[in-house]
């Protein structure tokens, strides 16, 4: 039996009772339901499902999902110190034409012709990104920087053959999370830093690292902000002792600070939502996977590439190449699944990086630093407040500690949004050795007044 | 009448646009940054001072430098270089269920009520968007009949690896960790109910299907179940579209070799308010929000793969997830038994946004009118294809209706003509459609085909998909030169070898390009 209204619905155009009369005779049938009368009763669904009554002109839904939305109140309409993963740098308004765009919007798995233009612009994302960390393979983007690190991780045990990882102990604990998930049948130690300055302690890395280790890994900048300044010296244990070296890189603080590879890291990952997303709860993450290029790595990669070719005209085409590594080539035998993420993302990176130039994120760079030390430094003024790790360099993130104060991160951050200010990530329950302490972000958007009106309310708060 | 629609006169926009690093002309700026104001720079200090020796960049990134109108018509110009689903009839991408995404939908994710909000925020902050997702829950709940759902794998491959990823940790809890360590699947599902499973350490067995019926037998499953099963990964119907109308059965057997059943329901687009998980017996499953959901494809994501979990298996779901305290929706990460993160944050909230933007305006009748339709075109465009396309053929599909979609066989066609599948699926290109979707590998049906003409289509629209394929066919028949040597109408013309199989071939970067270009 078939209770359902008459109605026509705008997003479904056969939903003309004529319509479909006339294809049921074509198909000589009476009603829809004869088309699926072959699924025995007890796998039916119940007569109807338990929704909301729809809400079908354009105008009442506008209504509604406006009205709920309102409830919530933005970054934009704030003052935000909020970083730990996701970011609210400048979102070029180009970025949010091409990423609009419905031919980009709405394609999906095409190939090297219909899409073109969308393989192009994958190739050009891939190559942009190549400048940036300074090598010549990288992989259309994945879920997030969180795969893409779980990823680079997993391939070194692939290539080593061994199951041991090091990872720094300030590590991100939502990857970290990630990791001991994506990367269970592996051991995973963590190796301490000097409390400081937040560097890795190169003594526990070369006390820890072994026959066994597949894999080095470090931040940088790190979770926790600081710049890790031993790289070179950390890329050098790892090799000596036959790991691979994987850095994690912010791609936002690529216009001044060294690509990984140049001191030592043999894969290089991150996120791109700092290239051009908008935030959206989190929904702008996306990852990217960098490496030489080298056969030994290229093969580990489980991702798609997108490969340039000529044809005997001299006209470029982009296609999905080495199949035989991924899931869709060779199902269980592939070096891990793959599946649609976040190609978007990679086209609005490609348009952000495009726009930048070197110079743009050269300046991004500076001036995120430069506001971070000002932050920093007025910051560390405030009675009851002092800035963990100063002995290091932070690139867009610090850690301001209350601990001198009486009052509580939860209870500062309770009174600063009373101000108006999302004051920074609650650290204390990660890290509890660095005691009451919150994880604070600068970056372009951040005014100077900003920072002063922190450091005003923090003030009158810890008074 | 609409049977006589004619086949379009198309050309693809053809822009011959250089690669951008040739469009980059020294000097030039897409956008300028505001300096940091001198008060800042006093206090900070000289940024060389600032920035540690040991890892201030040598040599900037050699980034294109273009004006900001030549990085707009670059891009605009290789948008006009794809074919997106609301340009084309995109019937062919089967499995993908590509559907109109409602343009309403679009506002919604880009205001800033959504866009510019932290996920770290004060959850008095984020109450619409924790009513949003907390409501789809429920939403899905009702279409499933599962008890509990995440949103945080970014997409189908995603949502099956958290779905390994709870099944190994029952069984670990359980003590059974290291005996059941092997998974069933089907060779027609997708590859990543093979692949997912395996990243996770199970061992596949792949089940074939039965010659007569297109899906696997009782007997066939029966022979490989056994105290080693940890659970069977099922899509039902396959990409063949036939339903398996003995899968509660097939799960009956696993249950009581103490496994458990997840189901794959990528592509739902069939089985709205028509079967659900629950009467089949699944103990979790997934639904992709950028199919059967409507949220845009967007190039390959991002994308959402909702995962759905009975009761017993709730407390496994990745942290946090949302709850309804009294009139307060709050982040519950106070869950001991989790399997811990599966994506940053929550997932792609947008996806559920639209998602849910999609159902309430559509209410239970219209989910079910989505799946009668999508069922209706399909044996509609079915009987059109069979019957007046000469050279296509369907296996198992005598006096046999389908679901929401079909794999056809091109093999007559390419005995015939010498014309396959790879050919008709270039010339389509031609008619102004998106490439098809042939199979998954590998091909169990030989020179496949697979669309999906779901509920967004017209029949005018179905009925000039169906021409364009007759046309096709006549061409291969008479001229088949002029098939083998698509396309014609689009950007590029046919490169001769297209597949890089040597890792030493594989350019992936401008720079490679341009040494391996040098080296020759």
């Amino acid at each position: 039996m078939n209770n359902k209204k008459n109605i026509v619905y705008p997003y479904m155009p056969n939903s003309v009772e004529h319509i479909k009369k006339e294809m049921m005779d074509e198909l000589g049938i009476k009603s829809i339901e004869e088309l699926y009368s072959y699924i025995p009763k007890h796998l039916r669904a119940p007569e109807k499902m338990n929704l909301p009554e729809p809400l079908l002109s354009e105008i009442e839904l506008k209504e509604h999902v406006e009205g709920i939305l309102s409830k919530n109140t933005s970054c934009s309409e704030n003052i935000s110190f909020l970083g730990a993963g996701c970011y609210r740098h400048y979102v070029p308004v180009i970025c949010d034409e091409i990423n609009s765009r419905s031919e980009f919007l709405t394609a999906y798995c095409g190939e090297t012709y219909a899409d073109h233009g969308k393989c192009q612009a994958i190739f050009e994302f891939t190559s942009l990104m190549g400048e940036l960390v300074d090598m010549d393979v990288v992989g259309l983007a994945t879920y997030d920087g969180g795969q893409a690190t779980c990823t680079s991780l997993r391939m070194t045990n692939r290539i080593t053959g061994r199951k041991e990882l090091l990872v720094p102990k300030t590590m991100n604990p939502e990857i970290l999370l990630q990791l001991r998930n994506f990367c269970d049948f592996m051991t995973i130690t963590e190796v301490d830093y000097n409390p400081k300055t937040g560097q890795m302690d190169l003594n526990d890395l070369k006390n820890k690292i072994s026959d066994n280790t597949a894999g080095v890994f470090i931040e940088n900048p790190s979770y926790l902000g600081f710049i890790e300044e031993h790289g070179e010296e950390i890329g050098r244990i790892a090799h000596e002792n036959g790991a691979v070296f994987v850095v994690s890189a912010d791609p936002s603080s690529l216009g001044i600070l060294e690509a990984p590879v140049n001191y030592g890291a043999d894969v290089t990952c991150g996120d791109i939502q700092c290239l051009g997303m908008h935030m959206g709860y989190g929904s702008g993450q996306s990852g990217y996977i960098a490496s030489k290029d080298d056969p030994k790595f290229i093969m580990n990669f489980p991702n798609h590439f997108y490969s340039l070719y000529e044809n005997d005209r001299g006209e470029f085409g982009f296609s999905r190449s080495l199949n035989q590594r991924t899931s869709y080539g060779v199902r269980e035998k592939a070096v891990e699944y793959l599946g649609t993420n976040t190609g978007l993302w990679a086209i609005t990176a490609a348009v952000y990086l495009s726009l930048m130039g070197p110079e743009g994120m050269y300046e991004l760079g500076k001036n995120i630093m430069y506001k971070a030390k000002y932050a920093s430094k007025v910051l560390s003024e405030v009675k009851g407040v002092k800035v963990v790790f100063n002995g290091s360099t932070s690139f867009k993130e610090f850690i301001l500690n209350f601990d001198e104060s009486n009052k509580s991160v939860e209870k500062i951050n309770k009174e600063l949004l009373k101000k108006g200010i999302f004051g920074g990530k609650n650290i204390s329950k990660e890290f509890k050795e660095l005691g009451n302490s919150a994880l604070y972000c600068v970056t372009e958007l951040t005014k100077k007044s900003d920072i002063d009106r922190l450091v005003k309310e923090l003030s009158d708060i810890l008074k | 009448m609409s049977k006589d629609v004619e086949v379009r006169d198309f050309h693809q926009a053809k822009w011959d646009e250089p690669i951008i690093f040739e469009l980059s002309t020294s000097g030039q700026r897409g956008i300028l940054f505001p300096e940091a104001d001198n008060e800042i720079k006093n206090k900070a200090g000289d940024i060389e001072k600032i920035v540690p020796k040991s890892i201030k960049r040598g040599r900037k990134p050699a980034l294109p430098e273009l004006a900001q109108p030549q990085v707009l018509r670059h891009f605009l110009r290789l948008s006009q270089e794809t074919l997106g689903q609301e340009l084309n009839i995109d019937i062919g991408l089967g499995t993908c269920t590509m559907k109109y995404s409602p343009k309403i939908n679009e506002q919604f994710v880009r205001n800033p009520k959504f866009s510019e909000l932290h996920p770290l925020q004060d959850e008095k902050t984020t109450q619409g968007t924790l009513e949003i997702i907390y409501k789809m829950e429920e939403f899905l709940k009702a279409i499933s009949g599962m008890d509990a759902f995440t949103f945080q794998p970014g997409g189908g491959a995603q949502a099956v690896f958290s779905n390994a990823s709870i099944l190994k940790a029952y069984h670990t809890d359980r003590g059974e960790g290291e005996q059941r360590n092997e998974i069933i699947t089907t060779i027609l599902s997708h590859p990543v109910n093979a692949a997912s499973p395996h990243t996770k350490g199970f061992k596949v067995i792949t089940l074939m299907p039965d010659e007569k019926t297109g899906y696997p037998s009782i007997e066939a499953l029966k022979a490989v179940v056994s105290e080693r099963t940890a659970g069977m990964f099922l899509t039902n119907p396959e990409d063949t579209g036939i339903f398996n109308p003995h899968v509660k059965e097939m799960v009956d057997i696993v249950h009581e070799a103490g496994g458990l059943c997840i189901a794959d329901i990528a592509d739902a687009n069939g089985l709205f308010g028509i079967s659900r998980s629950k009467e089949v017996g699944y103990d979790m499953c997934h639904y992709n929000l950028h199919k059967a959901f409507s949220s845009p494809h967007g190039s390959m994501g991002p994308c959402c793969g909702a995962q759905g979990v009975k009761d017993f298996l709730a407390k496994y779901l990745p942290v946090p997830v949302v709850k309804l305290n009294g009139k307060k929706y709050y982040l519950d990460y106070d869950r001991p038994d989790s399997i811990g993160k599966i994506r940053k944050f929550y997932g792609v909230i947008a996806a559920v946004l639209r998602a849910y933007s999609w159902i309430m305006a559509i209410g239970a009748d219209g989910l079910k009118e989505v799946s009668e339709l999508s069922i209706l075109n399909n044996n509609y465009l079915m009987k059109r294809l069979l019957s007046e396309v000469k050279g296509i053929s369907a296996p198992w599909v005598e006096g046999q209706f389908r679901m929401e979609q079909v794999r056809y066989s091109w093999e007559k066609l390419k005995e015939d003509t010498g014309v396959g599948t790879d050919d008709v699926d270039r010339r389509c290109s031609d008619y102004g459609l998106q490439g098809y979707f042939q199979s998954h590998h590998p091909w169990i049906i030989p020179e496949p085909f697979t669309p999906e003409p779901n509920e967004t289509y017209s029949k005018m629209e179905i009925d000039e998909y169906a021409n364009i394929f007759k046309k096709i066919s006549e061409e291969a028949y008479e001229n088949p030169e002029l098939v083998k040597t698509a396309p014609h109408n689009t950007p590029i013309s046919l490169i001769s070898k297209e597949a890089i199989t040597d890792p030493k071939d594989l350019i992936v970067t401008w720079r490679a390009y341009k040494r391996k270009r040098a080296s020759k």
